[in-house]
């Protein structure tokens, strides 16, 4: 049982350490293709820990959560093209848009089961597509350029690549310690044991909509943040980040990285992202590979990297 | 009211296609429980298929049928292939697998067919009209497809109310284990039963190339739009397929037509067509919200066809 | 308890059809009969998993015919499941556990590590004792033999501190050890507890029981105690048919 968990925390400690010192090595090798990547995989990173909560923990399929990237997103892109730059109050008006949005979407959605609930969520997920397509003053299909990023008032410059790296790096580690305290609180028991077995759970005496409505308001503010991040690190927003194949994108980095783990979700989107680099090099096609990959993990490595890391320590 | 009363024919056609691809999706998705998103992509490989064949034998019937045996058999393949090994698995896993597979035949699409997309012209024995009604000519090719949707509704079915094979379809929908205790080849259902969802959806996809579309994705935007269908219609109905699909084609429809206009009464110009196209595009998505709102088992939940 | 009139149809058919039973304090009383009687049907609706068309059911003086399955562990109803229905992926401690949390005040509480919660843990454990699985505490549910399985669902149902227990089928699939072990701790749970035991096992019921009835068809054609149950000649016949009665006498 140690040798498993040294497997799996080795290669967590070795991850962590290398995205600590990226920057260090993206100055020395001149190479800021790699600190851009690497943002933009810790941002990804933080979307899937937050989807990992619904899904990896609760069980919910969410084939609507790419739609608070998008809400994030448009809060800081329509009060920054509003005049209104600081972060102060661009962030935290993102992350409430965000938890309302998801009180909404999840009081609608969470009562229906299985496949219901996944097209009931990419259902939401379209319709706040469509109105952000809609939004001819906002750039609409073509998306909204954002011509100044966050302002901290001189704490942060989010312009500075590196700084606003280490900020996006912290947020993520926030946001796993987040997980790692509420899913091991009563909170996340009784998401996990909702997750096993939700006949059971009320049952013995759970009304387990509230929970799991409260877990889905968490996931969703989570991922506005990670939107409110995106949008600085790309100087834009446009509906497309929120189209349901945007969606499937988050759910493969959890499935990839191994679901209902901590560090599931970052392995996932490192491994994914950087699968896609990689193989766009080899190919312009590379989807044609990635493609039957996820079926074949599906099929063979359902558990994930953790999953393999896992077994690695036991075999 | 002409213009509504070829609106309203429009929304028919449109309703039938949708029925088309969702009737092959219901299916699968009701007897054999596999959650199919590369549903989509099969519409796509069948309009693709048209527009080369077409163009390959210069016939537009000729180059339908090549497509469709061409899907059919590709179907087939993907099903003994790829999707066997997923049958008894959680919904989640047919999420992911065959959320790869859309992501496959995309690229294998641009890959072969390049980037840019196909057209198919419309025959020209079909390129007429026919006059309804005074001052009502509407296009033949549209009155073509709605009348060939018909008779694959009505095949349908005589197929699933009067055959063996849809007496086995039926009994396969409420009781899947019975129906392989009875020593009835299950695997062979199942493999003819997505063919023939695969031949569905290239129909629909052949039919709408020359007054819609050939190209990369076009299936994701439609596969949204056939789930909305069945999840309304019922999943496994056939029936209930047919008037979800009928019902919300006209609603599509008849929505992005009307609704601009109808705003345009209470809102300025601007603001009308703004919000009117965003709602418009949002109305079907809007209907299957409420529709699970009210009943989050769909309207007519599994078990009480 | 009691029960009155209690009916519920799906479709054409009566599945449980004007029940009226009375379950007196601290008694063990069986429900008993043929497949499809309704036994099932008529413990899903004292649960409140389904709700009856008709009747009513009282318990401790109150009418809890229309309170919702999350609340009856409240007022002291506590239920198993035919199937073992676990918590597969938890270990049966943190399966117990949860059972407790159930009923320790809200579960908002998002820091504290709830494994570490001597308020949960410890009565947990005390449950899994009294069943007899103290040393399989860690166990993954899972991993955990089909007999232990079930005592693990007793243990649930024990750890909210129930007054009444409804027991679906708790002996099913079980081999003749197991089933032994099962009888043992019934009996010792009849002291502290009233008990519902639906069950096939025959053997099993004609020990433990106080009272017996006995359904077809979703109604009640027997009902007393098991001596004058076992003679009764419409329970044999309905039950086994003519010859087989003879068995069902001997017992």
């Amino acid at each position: 049982m140690s040798a498993a968990i040294d497997a799996r925390n080795l290669v967590v400690g070795v991850l962590l350490a290398a995205l600590a010192l990226l920057p260090v090595y993206a100055h020395a090798a001149g190479d800021a293709f790699a600190l851009s990547l690497f943002t933009r995989i810790v941002i990804l990173a933080l979307a899937a820990t937050s989807l990992n909560l619904i899904l990896g923990y609760g069980g919910m399929v969410s084939f609507g959560h790419a739609a608070y990237l998008g809400i994030g997103g448009y809060a800081v892109g329509i009060l920054a093209d509003s005049g209104i730059v600081s972060g102060f109050v661009q962030w935290p008006v993102a992350l409430a848009v965000s938890a309302v949005a998801a009180l909404a979407i999840g009081a609608l959605s969470l009562r229906s089961r299985g496949v219901y609930f996944i097209m009931i969520t990419l259902a939401f997920a379209q319709m706040l597509y469509y109105v952000a397509s809609g939004l001819d003053q906002y750039g609409g299909d073509d998306g909204l350029t954002i011509n100044s990023r966050s302002r901290f008032a001189g704490l942060i410059d989010l312009s500075d690549r590196t700084q606003f790296y280490y900020l996006c790096l912290a947020l993520l580690l926030a946001a796993i310690a987040l997980c790692w305290r509420l899913m091991n609180a009563r909170f996340g028991m009784v998401i996990r044991g909702a997750r096993a077995n939700d006949r059971r759970m009320r049952a013995i005496g759970f009304p387990t909509f509230r929970y799991r409505l409260v877990c889905f308001v968490i996931a969703g503010t989570l991922c506005g943040l990670a939107g409110a991040l995106l949008a600085n690190h790309t100087d834009f927003v446009s509906p497309a980040v929120m189209f349901w194949t945007r969606s499937g994108d988050l759910i493969v980095m959890v499935v990839f990285g191994g679901m209902g783990s901590l560090f599931g979700p970052l392995m996932g989107a490192i491994a994914y992202l950087v699968l896609e680099e990689a193989l766009s090099r080899v190919t312009e096609y590379w989807q044609i590979i990635l493609g039957p990959m996820l079926l074949l993990i599906v099929l063979f490595a359902r558990g994930g990297i953790d999953g393999l890391l896992g077994s690695l320590g036991r075999g | 009211m002409l213009l509504v009363l070829e609106q309203c024919l429009n929304g028919l056609q449109f309703g039938l296609l949708l029925f088309l691809l969702a009737a092959g999706l219901t299916l699968v998705f009701g007897i054999m429980d596999l959650v199919n998103l590369a549903h989509g992509s099969l519409y796509m490989m069948g309009a693709y298929f048209a527009a080369t064949f077409c163009a390959f034998t210069g016939s537009f019937v000729l180059g339908a049928i090549l497509a469709l045996i061409a899907t059919l058999l590709l179907g087939i393949v993907l099903e003994l292939v790829a999707l066997r090994p997923l049958y008894g698995r959680d919904h989640l896993d047919h999420v992911l697998g065959t959320f790869g597979l859309i992501l496959f035949f995309n690229e294998l699409v641009r890959l072969v067919w390049g980037p840019a997309g196909l057209t198919l012209p419309l025959p020209a024995s079909l390129g007429t009209h026919v006059a309804l009604l005074p001052g009502l000519a509407y296009p033949t090719y549209r009155l073509m497809i709605i009348a060939v949707s018909l008779v694959v509704a009505a095949f349908l079915y005589w197929l699933v109310m009067r055959t063996r094979l849809g007496m086995l379809i039926r009994a396969g929908a409420s009781n899947r284990e019975m129906v392989g205790a009875l020593g009835i080849d299950i695997r062979l259902l199942y493999t003819l039963l997505f063919g023939l969802g695969a031949a569905l959806a290239a129909l629909a996809g052949l039919m709408q190339a020359p007054i819609l579309t050939v190209q990369i994705g076009m299936g994701e935007n439609i596969l949204i739009l056939a789930f909305v269908v069945i999840v309304i219609g019922g999943i496994g109905s056939i029936r209930g397929a047919l008037f979800a699909a009928v019902f919300v084609g006209l609603v599509d429809t008849l929505g992005r037509a009307f609704l601009p206009d109808l705003l345009h009464l209470m809102l300025s110009a601007t603001a009308a067509a703004t919000i009117g196209r965003a709602v418009s595009s949002m109305l079907i998505y809007v209907l299957m919200a409420a529709v699970l709102a009210l009943r989050p088992e769909g309207l007519f939940p599994v078990g009480s066809r | 308890m009691r029960i009155e009139g209690l009916a519920k149809r799906f479709g054409g058919i009566a599945a449980t059809d004007d029940i009226s039973l009375d379950l007196a304090a601290g008694e063990l009383h069986a429900v008993i009969g043929p497949n499809g009687a309704g036994k099932s049907t008529l413990l899903a609706q004292l649960a409140g998993e389904i709700r009856p068309d008709a009747g009513r059911i009282r318990f401790a003086g109150r009418d809890i015919t229309a309170l919702p399955m999350h609340r009856r562990s409240a007022v002291g109803l506590a239920r198993s499941f035919q199937i073992t229905s676990v918590f597969a992926e938890l270990t049966a401690l943190d399966n117990v556990a949860l059972a407790v949390q159930a009923h320790a005040g809200h579960s908002f509480r998002f820091w504290r590590d709830a494994r570490r919660e001597r308020a949960l843990r410890d009565p947990a454990r005390r449950a899994l004792d009294r069943v007899g699985l103290a040393e399989r505490a860690e166990v993954p549910a899972e991993a955990l033999s089909h007999g232990e399985q079930r005592q693990l669902e007793i243990a649930m149902a024990l750890a909210t501190g129930p007054r009444l227990l409804l027991l679906d089928e708790p002996m099913a699939g079980m081999g003749p050890r197991e089933s032994a072990a099962m009888v043992a701790l019934l009996r010792a749970l009849k002291a502290e507890l009233t008990i519902l035991l639906v069950e096939h096992d025959m053997e099993a019921v004609f020990a433990l029981a106080d009272r017996v009835t006995v359904l077809v068809d979703g109604r009640i054609i027997a009902s007393g105690g098991p001596d004058a149950v076992r003679r009764n000649a419409e329970v044999r016949r309905a039950y086994l048919g003519e010859d087989a009665g003879e068995a069902l006498a001997d017992g």
